[in-house]
């Protein structure tokens, strides 16, 4: 038996939604990250709850990409892919390379099987024109022969059988069980029963891939080539490393935080994460829609929370009047809206940039609000602690971008220590105003508003939907006071300091490649791809949309090409050339709901080089 | 005795059409908060928009004119932000029952402790005199020339199938009766709404003309108090009996009728049926209740809340960011 060394693997788990897939490509990546390894995963989750069993619909994936260096995408294409069933093998088999293994279980390839995924000849891998190595393992029966002794009833024994796989996983890429096993008793440890037969059953996949040497001439290693910082690391996706966020934020600011929401995918872990911390004060209400969620919010602003409201795209539709209170009144609050697929109802579990726009324009009237578009699952931590200090330091609604893909998806992550995050101070009225306050009263620095919160003697005041004057903060429709009005909500979120936009990649590039948001992993990875190969391209990708890092213009008008590559039809384009007038831009569009694919975007970025 | 005056909460100068009825609830709160004595710095005010969403203005409070319909739901956000805060919510019968219905009904779902007034005239008086979801079949406006062809909403009767804990109704120019159940509807723990009957001048003048003065309201109302009998009319002769499922008007001293045979008011039952068909009942033949008709105790949201995360803290073992972090399976590169 060859053991061979790869720099880095993807291994794609697949099955019905019941069958454990989430599980056991959460415990792969885990057991990967703990020895080392740098590791991205990607769920892809059916939209149906819990289709028929082994059809088509009800296919759930979950992609794990580990590598011994640096890896910033789930991967585009497997090297192993386990089919739980027909209807995995037939929606997954996409995802394969020519080289890549294919694991399937036997016993779930029966006739009746094979109907229910809509094959129509008794052989699936020759309808597919499948040529790959592909190894056949009686997953279930195994699975029952290994826990007959166990008590357990039948339907709890085929629970474990992605245990099974994920064993055989671990005997190809020769990965130790001790920590899956450690894992396990712990998700486990209230029904040890449980855990001791998901052991079991892991111990027996290993144990299968072994003995048969499960018909692969070779198995692998990924190994650690420790290039990550020193220090303690989790796995986390981009909706808890949100919630982090704003959880950190209201400790840094002395705030309490209050999130109003109303459930939606693909945010509602963000309601589902922070309704657990109430041991930290966090106070969160399920309201009875969108607008009451983000209504509510602005007020807990007013009464002096950190107030955030959580969603997706449709959901911002319904919030931008609540938003828009909060622009004029000029309170504080974080709205985050997890990018899906749309318009309307859309693509609800897929990924998309497609509400650019709408962040930045999609209000009435002249309504300036900052927009941060976090670049990773870690990212969406920085992004999310940022976007409260924005909101609290200048008294202004601030809007948060992830999307689907990166609040989905996981990578290791540094835990961070709050000391070393930056200071967050709201803008407080001290007692020396008493008398001689108003409302728009500003600091000169900044722009901002001070902050009278209720409770306070000697500032009750009254703020609203309707224009105030600056002055007095009485309602006011003066001509000359609105346009003085709209001006300095401008220039307030104008003046506030964002840092440069960094370009990595090639010094002396012939090729600019621009993004933003949560592409950052594919067009990164791209342009290593290409640098690699001697190709002159750099990539400059932006978090701080509005307002612009100061060098935008600077950068933009440096290199000879630039292409601007963005899940959408060219709205970050769009803005880029309203706010550099005559820059020439070449743009690289797709609105799959999928996320990018390296090469893809090599092919097209060379080809650009090119031409 | 409270160390305030009405004249400690008022601000600014009402700029409602002469007449209008908002005047005279805007007075009666102004004194009903002296009485309550809660310092004007602990009180928020918060309305939608609409006529009546102007009040905020005109309180020497804390306070938020809003967007229309979301008064309840921005109410919501200040009370569970900072439950220490007296929060008074204003709204219309549009604002309230119309576009912001869902948060109404919702808002006293979970007894939010927010005392809610929702002004009801029948009308649109901002946009200019437009039916409103309160305006009766049949009612002609400017958006309904040849009448209306739907029925209105009978706010207390959304509030009580709303679950609402407390219900009252006064009308606008009788001060003392309003002063009265908004010292009540404040000191009511939980969601409590009073209805105001209030006239519009100018889109919809009279529209409770049968209640507009002392006289008319002694034949046209009764006046419902706690533990008291039902009694009404000029000379108190009037009563309410039951009557098989429903109520009856009877006269005190016919038909062998004596005092003794009159229902006594208990707004404090839990079961609001009897509470609900007071609170439905109309002319000509019976009278408009007014005064406190359903006052039940139920906990709060806001209490509920807090109590939860005493409860949690005490029981986790994190109670800061640094402590959640190591709740998490982590690994150490070294």
């Amino acid at each position: 038996m060859k053991i061979e060394a790869l720099e880095d693997v993807t291994v794609r788990f697949s099955g019905d939604s019941g069958d454990g897939m989430q599980l056991a490509g959460n415990i792969f990546s885990t057991i990967s990250a703990t020895a080392g390894n740098d590791i991205s995963t990607f769920p892809d989750y059916p939209a149906d709850i819990r289709a028929p069993q082994g059809t088509l619909t009800g296919v759930s994936g979950f992609q794990v990409h580990i590598g011994s260096d640096k890896v910033l995408t789930p991967g585009d294409k497997c090297d192993v892919l386990i089919a739980m069933n027909p209807a995995a093998l037939k929606t997954q088999y996409k995802f394969c390379s020519p080289r890549s293994i294919i694991i399937v279980d036997t016993d779930s390839f029966k006739e009746t099987d094979l109907k229910k995924a809509l094959f129509t000849t008794d052989n699936p891998f020759e309808e597919l024109g499948i040529k790959n190595d592909v190894v056949e393992a009686p997953i279930s029966s195994m699975c029952k022969e290994a826990l007959k002794e166990s008590g357990l009833d039948n339907k709890s024994i085929l629970r474990c059988k992605n245990m099974f796989a994920l064993g055989l996983v671990c005997w190809l890429f020769n990965r130790n069980l001790a920590a899956a096993e450690e894992m396990l008793r712990e998700k486990f440890a209230k029904k040890p029963e449980i855990a001791a037969a998901n052991i079991t059953v892991l111990n027996a996949g290993y144990d299968y891939g072994h003995n048969i040497h499960a018909s692969v001439s070779t198995t692998y290693t990924v190994d650690s080539k420790s290039t990550k910082e020193a220090g303690k690391y989790m796995d986390i996706n981009g909706n808890k490393a949100t919630s982090y966020g704003f959880i950190a934020a209201a400790e840094k600011s002395g705030l309490r935080l209050y999130l109003g929401s109303y459930p939606i995918t693909p945010a509602t872990d963000v309601l589902h994460e922070l309704s657990k911390h109430k041991s930290l004060g966090v106070v969160t209400v399920q309201a009875e829609d969108e607008i009451a969620g983000c209504a509510s919010a602005v007020g807990a602003a007013f009464a002096g929370a950190l107030a955030v409201t959580s969603t997706s795209g449709p959901g911002v539709c319904l919030k931008s009047e609540a938003m828009n209170l909060a622009v004029i009144a000029e309170l504080p609050l974080v709205v985050l809206n997890v990018q899906r697929g749309g318009p309307s109802t859309g693509l609800p579990t897929k990924s998309e940039q497609t509400d650019l726009l709408q962040a930045l324009y999609g209000r009435n009237g002249e309504s300036p609000m900052p927009v941060i578009a976090a670049k990773s699952p870690g990212d969406c931590f920085d992004s999310a602690f940022m976007a409260c200090k924005m909101a609290v330091e200048h008294m202004t609604p601030v809007v948060l971008l992830t999307d689907a893909f990166i609040a989905n998806g996981s990578a290791a992550w540094k835990l961070p220590n709050l000391e070393e995050y930056p200071t967050i101070t709201p803008p407080y009225v001290t007692a020396d105003m008493a008398g001689k306050w108003t409302p728009f009263m500003r600091n000169e620095e900044t722009g901002a508003r001070y902050w009278a919160l209720p409770g306070t003697e000697g500032f009750a005041h009254r703020i609203g939907g309707l224009e105030k004057s600056n002055e007095t903060g009485a309602i006011s429709t003066e001509p000359e006071n609105h346009n003085l009005m709209t001006r300095l909500r401008q220039e307030k979120v104008d003046r506030i300091p964002v840092p440069d936009v960094e370009v990595e990649g090639a010094e002396d590039a012939e090729l600019l490649v621009v993004g933003f948001g949560g592409t950052y992993g594919h067009l990164r990875s791209a342009v290593d791809t290409m640098n690699k190969a001697g190709e002159k391209v750099a990539l400059a990708h932006f978090t701080y949309i509005n307002p612009l890092p100061k060098n935008t213009e600077e950068v933009l008008r440096k290199y000879p090409k630039v292409v601007v590559a963005e899940q959408n039809m060219g709205q970050f384009a769009m803005y880029l050339r309203s706010k550099v007038e005559g820059v020439h831009l070449n743009q690289f569009n797709q609105v799959k709901g999928q996320p990018f694919v390296v090469n893809e975007l090599v092919e097209a970025f060379t080809n650009l080089l090119k031409a | 005795m409270s160390e305030y005056t009405a004249k400690d909460y008022k601000a600014g100068q009402p700029r409602w059409c002469p007449g209008c009825g908002d005047h005279a609830l805007l007075n009666s709160l102004h004194k009903a908060m002296a009485t309550l004595g809660v310092p004007p710095h602990e009180i928020a005010v918060i309305s939608g928009i609409g006529c009546s969403s102007r009040l905020p203005y005109y309180m020497n409070t804390y306070g938020m004119h809003t967007i229309h319909g979301r008064a309840a739901a921005i109410a919501t956000g200040v009370k569970v932000a900072n439950p220490n805060l007296t929060v008074w919510q204003i709204s219309g019968d549009g604002d309230g029952l119309a576009i912001g219905g869902n948060h109404f009904i919702h808002a006293l779902r979970r007894n939010i402790d927010l005392n809610m007034i929702l002004l009801n005239n029948r009308i649109y008086g901002l946009t200019k005199g437009q039916y409103s979801p309160t305006s009766a079949r049949g009612f002609v406006s400017k958006s309904s020339p040849y009448g209306t062809v739907e029925d209105p909403f009978r706010p207390a009767e959304l509030c009580f199938g709303a679950r609402g804990r407390f219900f009252a109704r006064c009308v606008a120019v009788d001060l003392k009766g309003s002063e009265d159940v908004l010292v009540k509807a404040a000191r009511h723990k939980g969601a409590s709404v009073v209805e105001v009957l209030q006239n519009c001048v100018i889109f919809n003048n009279g529209t409770h003309d049968s209640l507009a003065t002392a006289e008319l309201r002694s034949k046209n109302a009764i006046y419902l108090e706690h533990g008291k009998p039902m009694i009404f009319g000029e000379n108190g002769e009037l009563g309410l009996v039951q009557e098989g499922f429903g109520l009856k008007v009877v006269k005190i001293g016919e038909n062998g009728i004596t005092e003794k045979d009159i229902l006594v008011h208990d707004a404090h039952c839990q079961d609001n049926t009897l509470q609900l068909k007071l609170a439905l009942m109309e002319g000509p033949d019976f009278p408009v209740a007014l005064g406190v008709i359903r006052d039940v105790d139920a906990p709060t949201y806001n209490d509920a809340v807090y109590a939860q995360v005493e409860e949690v803290t005490s029981k986790k073992n994190y109670h800061n960011f640094a402590e959640l972090l190591e709740t998490n399976e982590t690994w150490e590169i070294k």
